[in-house]
């Protein structure tokens, strides 16, 4: 799809005529930015991308973008989206959503786009509240959460985002988040470059609604003990002096500090291509206080694409028959 | 079956044993209707099949439709595991496998209880005598022997012992116990060639092409089938055979075409029509699943093929796909229409060319899955929230499958419209003859508004596909502005877009062809129908008009928009009857629309309406001039 004398994008050329209106300081601002970055420097015309989203604050990312883009109802982006690359798979097909589209409504879509492999670069912007709709609880808040729809704090299970994307064996799996602007270009390009489904969640800070759930991660000050940068085949170590890691314990990830007997080699190294997604769950289930949380890669596996497949099972068997031999069908007869 | 392991005792043909000899006469008959009925063991389909092959020889025109049993494996002899086919062979046009039965051809003591109800008084009925064992009779919930406690005294009742005539005539041919009980099939068969006097030629050479490799075969179903055919004509039975004359058909090449089939078969020809890809997304559900299955089968470079994880993820592919440039295709019924009920108005709202077949089933939620009704007519027509409206078409024939959808497309493409094509179980399972169009003669379908930036002169907005440069925009279901998309939600913009869609919509009248009436043009009685009733309505019309009562007849294929003259059609005719299996959808459409008053004649039973029905309240009608 690369072609070298293309003439060169620039960030500018993705933006749309559209009046960006999202709430000041929204993390949305930042991703939109990053992604125009990203977009330039794919090599990829312009005009193949299409952004597919649903309604809330994220589905009006696709506005933003000067490509071709399609807002549909709520949670049904991933259907809409394979269908598009259905039609024409020289599109480079991405998908917005946020916690309430992706998880509340559409998680059955997502969950068999994931499975399917598709070429799709599936976007979750996760800021754990239903902004669009003035602030309920998502499926991705955490218990207690004080909302309108949960007065008394939210107490329903969260889902972990990631975790159900690797259950749904999901290929690519990733997270980033909305102030680590060159982490997310780096997470973004990765995703971009990714053959068949790739699923990126952005921690996404909602000003307004959920101000702050995301700070453990931001804040500078603390953010080195609370966040785990994966890098593959480097061990999962973090803290200001990176002497803090993670190890198993039986089946127990324990986040322990070196020293007093515990060594390197104690420590887990962190393989996303590992055939099995079991460490990759394993990171994905981790959230503090009692643990960092990791951003980066997680998983990052090649599996045959849903095209691959569909080429390969139309391959097999007889070859098609001419349409007008199916139309006579086998029974047919002539009338003088 | 329990009778193969322990074979009762050989009775003699009882016809025979107590009336009179007159096997040679036959009855001419414009049409005949013949049903095969038994055990799911039995090769009941087989049977059908090679009967409407020797009748399509003959030169007849036909209407087929297999009765698979209720249950998916049901105990061997029970009600729930009677499977059937009925079969209408006829010198004129016919659209369905007709309704009330000349012969019925029962295998089994559950296969007459469930089919006796369907034949006509003095209507042949064949049984297999063996099949008959008090056992046997309990399982079917007969107390005594039909066949013997009189109580079928008013048909012409001919009752061999199937199973051991089957078993004399392959006696010679050695091959195992098993394979001679298949054999059964071709002794009924040949029985019935002789009934209806049809050459056996047809299957005799069906047998030989089939069984090529094994001649032990090829000898024991022949010899099975011959002496089915000369029990007929030696053992003297008192009943009238039949004779229907071979029709006058135009030349050409023809087939039996299932209402499913010529729908899927219509999909491919629209992406041949067109010159663009088309996608076809679905979730497997009772009856359109075969839409799936066929297209999976015909495997065709030009249709993608996907089985979506429901029915609303079903629409959204299709809609993605008409968004990337293709023709975007979803078949469907019952809580999956439902389901699709926010898709179609994301459809609308993005004007994308995209059809929706709803093969209907008697409802509401699961309702009878394998139960015909025609009750989605409003759900189509209004189901949707916002004021929504989009082209609807009904198919009116098996055959018509193949037309509806390339009309669905041409219109939709024309239009950037959602359609939705409305079938129904009834004409998902019967067949009719079809004569096979021509690839090279069907009319190109040219897309409409492929270059402009604006809408064209039928108000059609321009697709824009993705991966042409320069013409990159958003689209999507939030009310927009009309030359940019972009969001809009100033008050007059929405009410001027509210008005396009619709104006768009009501326009498309101008471009399908205006209601046709048969029978004369205006007077006392117009009987109007929409979709499957067509047959029936037909066949009713006919015959009052034989008897001397006239009244004219139209059939609706467009329903959203109604062609241009539909009103003034309606008021030449004093009355207007409208029959349709669903509580009276289309006449109360008509009131509200058209202003005109009609009269309802609803059905829901979750069976296709016998044309006598039809016909009684023609006469009714007919006779009470004053209301």
């Amino acid at each position: 799809m690369t072609v070298k004398s293309l003439p060169l994008l620039t960030p500018n050329d993705f933006s749309s005529a559209s009046e960006v209106r999202w709430c000041p300081s929204c993390g949305d601002y930042s991703i939109l930015s990053q992604l125009k970055k990203v977009l330039a420097v794919l090599g990829v015309p312009r005009e193949r991308f299409v952004f597919i989203a649903g309604p809330g604050c994220a589905g009006r990312l696709p506005y933003y973008l000067n490509t071709f883009g399609f807002q549909g109802n709520a949670g049904r982006a991933p259907a809409l989206a394979t269908g598009v690359k259905l039609s024409n798979r020289q599109l480079q097909v991405w998908v917005v959503m946020g916690d309430g589209d992706a998880l509340s409504v559409g998680t059955n879509h997502l969950v068999h786009a994931l499975r399917r492999n598709v070429e799709l670069k599936i976007l979750l912007i996760n800021n754990e509240t239903l902004g669009f709709s003035k602030g309920q609880a998502s499926p991705t808040s955490r218990a207690g959460t004080l909302t309108k729809s949960t007065p008394a704090g939210s107490f329903s299970t969260p889902l972990r985002p990631l975790s159900l994307a690797l259950a749904a064996e999901a290929t690519f799996v990733a997270r980033t988040i909305d102030v680590d602007v060159n982490h997310m270009s780096e997470v973004l390009e990765k995703a971009a470059a990714h053959r068949g489904s790739a699923f990126v969640e952005i921690y996404q800070n909602c000003k307004v609604f959920n101000d702050g759930v995301f700070e453990y991660a931001t804040d500078a000050e603390i953010k080195a003990d609370t966040v785990i940068y994966l890098e593959h085949g480097r061990p999962l170590l973090f803290g200001k002096d990176r002497n803090q890691g993670l190890r198993l314990n039986g089946f127990e990830p324990e986040a322990v500090t070196l020293g007093h007997g515990i060594t390197m080699d104690d420590i887990l190294i962190h393989d996303e291509r590992a055939e099995e997604p079991t460490l990759a769950f394993l990171l994905s289930r981790l959230i503090g206080p009692q643990f960092p949380e990791c951003l980066g890669v997680f998983r990052n596996v090649q599996r045959p694409t849903f095209h691959q497949l569909l080429d390969e099972s139309f391959r097999q068997g007889s070859e098609p028959r001419p349409l007008q031999a199916l139309l006579n069908g086998d029974e047919s007869w002539v009338a003088a | 079956m329990a009778t193969h392991e322990h074979p009762p005792i050989a009775k003699p043909t009882r016809a025979a044993s107590s009336q009179p000899k007159s096997s040679g006469v036959v009855r001419n008959l414009d049409a005949a209707t013949i049903c095969f009925a038994g055990d799911a063991g039995d090769a009941i389909q087989l049977m059908g099949t090679l009967f409407t092959n020797s009748s399509a020889q003959h030169g007849n025109y036909l209407g087929t439709e297999p009765d698979p049993p209720a249950e998916i494996r049901a105990p061997t002899g029970t009600l729930a595991g009677v499977t059937a086919y009925q079969i209408q062979f006829a010198k004129h046009v016919v659209h369905d496998a007709g309704d009330l039965l000349d012969v019925l051809i029962a295998l089994n003591p559950s296969a007459l209880k469930h089919y006796l109800g369907r034949l006509k008084p003095g209507g042949i009925l064949v049984a297999d005598s063996d099949a008959f064992s008090p056992f046997e009779c309990q399982k079917a919930g007969y107390a005594e022997d039909p066949l013997e406690d009189g109580s079928l005294a008013a048909y012409g009742l001919l009752a061999p012992p199937i199973t051991q005539l089957n078993r004399d005539a392959v006696s010679r041919v050695k091959h195992s116990a098993r394979e001679t009980e298949r054999c059964k099939c071709f002794l009924a068969l040949g029985l019935a060639f002789w009934l209806c006097d049809r050459s056996m030629e047809p299957a005799l050479r069906w047998i030989r092409d089939t069984y090529d490799k094994n001649p032990v075969m090829i000898e024991a179903a022949t010899r099975s089938m011959k002496a089915g055919y000369h029990h007929g004509e030696t053992c003297g039975a008192p009943v009238t055979r039949l004779h229907v004359d071979k029709a006058a058909i135009p030349a050409g090449r023809y087939r039996q075409i299932d209402g499913n089939d010529a729908l899927a078969l219509g999909i491919l020809a629209a992406a041949e029509a067109t010159k663009l890809p088309a996608v076809f997304a679905s979730f497997p559900v009772t009856p359109a699943g075969q839409l799936l299955h066929r297209l999976c089968e015909w495997k065709q470079p030009a249709v993608t093929v996907i089985q979506a994880e429901d029915d609303l993820a079903a629409l959204n592919l299709a809609l993605g796909a008409a968004f990337g440039g293709a023709l975007g295709f979803t078949a469907t019924s019952g809580p999956g229409l439902s389901l699709q009920t926010e898709a179609l108005g994301l459809a609308v709202m993005s004007e994308l060319p995209c059809v929706v077949i709803d093969v209907q089933r008697a409802g509401p939620s699961v309702g009878m899955p394998s139960k015909s009704e025609q009750s989605d007519l409003l759900h189509a027509l209004y189901g949707r929230h916002g004021d929504c409206p989009l082209i609807v078409l009904a198919q009116s024939s098996p055959s018509d499958g193949f037309a509806i959808v390339l009309e669905a497309v041409r219109l939709a493409v024309r239009y950037m419209t959602p359609v939705i094509v409305l079938s129904d179980g009834h004409l998902a399972k019967t067949a009719e003859t079809w004569q096979v169009p021509d690839l090279h003669s069907l009319p190109s379908i040219e897309r409409a508004n492929s270059t402009q930036n604006s809408r064209d002169a039928n108000l059609a907005p321009p697709w824009l596909v993705p991966g042409t440069s320069g013409r990159e925009r958003r689209l999507g279901g939030q009310e927009h502005d009309d030359a940019t998309g972009e969001i809009d939600f100033d008050p007059a913009n929405h009410e001027h877009m509210v008005r396009t869609r619709a104006l768009k919509i009501a326009q498309a009248a101008n471009a399908i062809a205006p209601l046709e009436v048969v029978g004369p043009a205006s007077g006392e009685l117009l009987v109007l129908g929409w979709g499957s009733t067509l047959g029936a309505i037909r066949d009713a019309v006919e015959n009052c008009r034989r008897r001397g009562t006239v009244a004219a007849r139209a059939h609706l294929r467009h329903l959203s928009p109604m062609p241009r003259n539909t009103e003034e059609v309606l008021k030449r005719y004093r009355r207007v009857l409208v029959p349709e299996l669903n509580a009276g959808q289309l006449a109360s459409v008509l009131r509200s629309r058209l202003g005109v008053e009609v009269i309802s004649l609803a059905k829901t039973q979750g069976r296709p309406f016998l044309a006598s029905e039809i016909e009684a309240k023609i006469e009714s009608l007919m006779q009470d001039k004053t209301s």
